[in-house]
């Protein structure tokens, strides 16, 4: 059944702080950035930033790893009048594009106008993320976990990626081609942190970190921060540039992948998985489209096993069958013909977390309002739908299809 | 060069075990049975005592009835590599250090799974579906923690 809520909102702004590597934005506060965010995307979207009267968060309101996001403090700072909605989904970047449902939620409840959805993330030495875990006493529940040396984010996609190798005979050569293929992209932004083309020699010297993973299959360590505006489909027929209409939004999950990779209890075949198939199916039922409707994925790649795993949940392949999909280019973005290669669809046309910046998810938004908007700088050939997605990580996971307008 | 190390196996050498006085644990009412179990090396699980399934970590509820009545059976002891990463880094340290973190499937405790350390073998020669028995080592405040050997 189509989602009651389609089509009514849309992402009317977007605005992003330049891209810093892991520590350099320093002395800039990440309340700064914040701010700065969030008044692009407003210029974006032709509001007054005091127009914002909604706050949409995910991640708990978290900003990075230790700092947190408090409506009043953006009220205080940035002199918006009134605030009629504040909230966050829960746990972590899963709920990244969900946020967009929740302002969409707010909107169409009619508790606020314009809602901000945001993320900023500044990793001083002191708050690096790797670091914050490991030297933490782990409570209760990660007294099962963290003893065994699973500290960092990549040890414990490595886990994940060794199972689905063992399953389905997939290959590391697929993870590199993952990371190659989204590099090409980049080349021609100026913002992006990793610009230089990427070779199968490079990729291969790449030092291993956690076996099977190397350093390049980990995303980048960014600071900066990216905030989007939605309004209503009225309201949004007022603003600067052409509406990225929220087509289907939704988060969530089944117990089976849970709490994941901080688990480690998912039966197969959830283990070797993104966890995304119940989104996937509510975002498909939603729209009533499939993968191969969509025009552009921006699929979330903290880790570039987790982008193959994601393909498969959402149908791009079959389950299994992801290591001969990459491998077959499907991914890549071809700029001579502004459309995918041998039938595929091009995954991840900014260069993703991987390659561009790594800000929680929020550049895939960014990327997906362009593209759909038709300013994308890799842009994809009269693209109509585009799919985002944010996780794998504990649920909720979330995933948001934008359509032009 | 380059092609030797993607392609061919990493000789990582043997697998060693984090080393017990940089590891530290916490408690809970809900998880201590099985940390007062470890100290007598008695490899536990969190069993339902009401319908019998079993639940790792230790949470309040049980997921199937929702009862809160738990039971703590010993177990085998021996458990099958479900899956692994190959680490390198001393996490507390940041020294080289080889350590295999594995997921295993615990004998007698239908899907209840411990992730620990696997010693007893070179790190390249773990494999997904190895059966492990649990060796015990001393951590930081008088506790112990299950870790595992190949069997």
């Amino acid at each position: 059944m189509a989602w009651a809520n389609q089509d009514k909102t849309a992402i009317v702004g977007v605005g992003a702080t330049d891209y810093f590597v892991r520590g350099k934005s320093w002395p800039r506060t990440i309340n700064d950035m914040a701010c700065e965010a969030v008044l692009n995307a407003c210029a974006d979207a032709g509001i007054s930033v005091k127009d914002i009267d909604g706050f949409a968060y995910y991640s708990g309101a978290s900003a990075g790893y230790v700092d947190k996001f408090d409506s009043a403090s953006f009220m205080e700072t940035l002199g918006m009048p009134h605030v009629s909605f504040s909230a966050a989904l829960t746990s972590g970047g899963g709920g990244c594009p969900g946020a967009i449902g929740l302002g969409t939620a707010a909107l169409m409840n009619e508790d606020c106008k314009y809602t901000v959805t945001l993320m900023a993330l500044q990793q001083v030495p002191t708050a690096r993320l790797g670091t914050v875990f490991g030297k933490m006493a782990p409570n209760p529940e990660n007294s099962f976990l963290q003893p065994a040396g699973l500290v960092g984010p990549g040890h414990l996609m490595s886990v994940l990626a060794r199972r689905h190798m063992h399953l389905y005979g997939t290959t590391q050569d697929a993870f590199g081609e993952i990371v190659m293929a989204t590099r090409a992209n980049t080349h021609n932004r100026p913002k992006a942190i990793r610009r230089e083309p990427l070779t199968r020699e490079v990729y291969d010297a790449s030092v291993m970190l956690a076996d099977p993973l190397r350093r390049l299959d980990f995303c980048l360590e960014t600071d900066g921060a990216v905030a989007v505006i939605t309004t209503t489909m009225d309201r949004a027929k007022d603003c600067r540039h052409k509406p990225a209409i929220v087509h289907a939004c939704a988060h969530g999950g089944q117990r089976e992948w849970g709490r994941a990779f901080s688990w480690m209890g998912m039966p197969d075949p959830h283990f070797a998985s993104s966890g995304h198939q119940f989104t996937a199916n509510r975002v498909w039922q939603q729209s009533g489209l499939a993968a191969k409707d969509m025009d552009v994925a921006l699929i979330y790649d903290h880790f570039s096993p987790m982008v193959l795993m994601q393909l498969e949940d959402y149908g791009f392949c079959e389950k299994g069958e992801g290591n001969d999909y990459v491998l077959a280019g499907k991914i890549r973005y071809d700029a001579a013909t502004g459309k995918g290669v041998n039938g595929g669809i091009p995954v991840n046309t900014h260069g993703g977390n991987l390659n561009e910046a790594y800000i929680i998810g929020m550049t895939h938004i960014v990327e997906g309002v362009e593209q759909v908007r038709g300013t994308a700088i890799n842009q994809v050939k009269d693209a109509e739908f585009a799919l985002v997605s944010g996780g794998p990580a504990q649920l909720p996971v979330s995933s948001l299809i934008l359509r032009s307008a | 060069m380059a092609h030797t190390i993607a392609h061919g196996p990493i000789a990582y050498g043997p697998a060693l075990l984090l080393p017990g006085d940089q590891i530290d644990i916490t408690t809970n009412p809900d998880t201590e049975p099985f940390w007062q179990a470890a100290r007598e090396h008695r490899l536990t699980a969190c069993q339902c005592a009401d319908c019998g399934h079993f639940r790792m970590p230790p949470t309040p509820r049980c997921p199937e009835c929702s009862s809160n009545r738990q039971e703590w059976p010993t177990l085998p002891g021996t458990a099958t590599v479900f899956s692994f990463a190959i680490c390198n880094k001393n996490p507390a340290t940041g020294e080289p250090y080889i350590y295999v973190p594995v997921v295993v499937d615990l004998d007698g405790a239908p899907g209840a799974r411990l992730n620990a350390n696997v010693t007893g073998c070179d790190a390249e020669d773990v494999r997904i579906g190895m059966k492990v028995s649990v060796v015990w080592t001393a951590i930081n405040e008088g506790w112990v923690l299950p870790n595992f050997t190949k069997a």
